[in-house]
């Protein structure tokens, strides 16, 4: 999993690439948590173009970064989900408590 | 015959990390037993990608749709995940069987094919009070690998075995599908 950081104005984007699982997913929760927690943008977006798997441990994860997000009062925004990232989303009913974009410029509007 | 063998690395050694996979595709004779895949790996977090590799290109040559196959991956994964978490509570190097099969199913008159995954662990059993998937009206992270393995499978058992957890899942393939690999035989 590779994860690295876009901080511009009044957002940070987070590019995201490769699977997320049960052997990745708390590195993922780690750097969502400290960067959310040291925030200077009020708006975090991910960019989960690079990511073709999310487990449900993956799906904790992105949870509890919404959690924490809401908690500092940023939005917290996810764009670019491949098909079976949009599956479980889908499938666990949690589509509906995020922010979800196509692509970048949707999510930055 | 076409008969094409696939071996990655072999050891079945339990306290090594490395893993062994052995797979036979469309060899009739494995037909006729209708096993299409074995493999045995560590429970090692980082072996999943491998597996869920293995498993896609298998639903996707035994012939189920795009989402089927993500379908039975998922389910595949979250049920390896749950074994590493909740039966060999994380340690790394405990072995795990994967066999996969064809098997035929007759259905309201009509034979069905369906691919037969079963897992075996030697890990602590299962709490039947954990088997109950939570509520999805509840946000909250966790708890959902269980809704992820009943949604995407039609056969979903589970037994203990002579000190063995078995799980086995089995996913029909269209009527279609079905028909078309009848016509073949």
């Amino acid at each position: 999993l590779q994860i690295s950081a876009r901080r511009m104005d009044k957002v940070t984007i987070f590019d995201i690439t490769g699977h997320i699982d049960l052997a990745n997913s708390p590195e993922l929760r780690k750097v969502l948590l400290k960067e959310l927690r040291e925030s200077k943008t009020p708006r975090v977006i991910l960019n989960l173009t690079g990511v073709r798997y999310i487990d449900s441990s993956g799906v904790a994860s992105l949870v509890e970064g919404l959690k924490a997000a809401r908690d500092q009062g940023l939005r917290f925004i996810l764009y670019g989900l491949s098909p079976s990232a949009r599956e479980v989303l889908q499938l666990s009913r949690l589509i509906k408590i995020f922010e979800v974009f196509e692509n970048e410029q949707e999510a930055l509007a | 015959v076409c008969h094409l063998a696939l071996k990655f690395l072999a050891s079945s050694n339990r306290a090594s990390p490395v893993y062994r996979v052995t797979a036979w595709i469309a060899g009739v004779s494995v037909e006729k037993r209708g096993l299409l895949f074995d493999l045995a790996l560590v429970s090692d977090p980082h072996l999943l990608s491998v597996v869920r590799a293995a498993i896609e290109k298998l639903t996707e040559v035994a012939g189920f749709s795009p989402p089927e196959c993500r379908a039975i991956t998922r389910a595949v994964d979250e049920a390896l995940a749950n074994v590493i978490r909740h039966a060999y509570g994380s340690k790394l190097d405990e072995r795990i069987e994967i066999s996969c099969k064809k098997i035929t199913r007759e259905i309201e008159g009509s034979k069905r094919e369906a691919l037969e995954i079963e897992l075996l662990d030697w890990g602590a059993a299962m709490d039947p009070e954990k088997l109950n998937p939570r509520s999805l009206d509840e946000v909250r992270p966790g708890g959902l690998g269980l809704h992820f393995i009943r949604d995407s499978m039609d056969i979903v058992e589970r037994r203990r075995v002579e000190g063995a957890n078995q799980l086995r899942l089995a996913k029909f393939l269209s009527e279609k599908e079905s028909i078309k690999d009848h016509q073949g035989e």
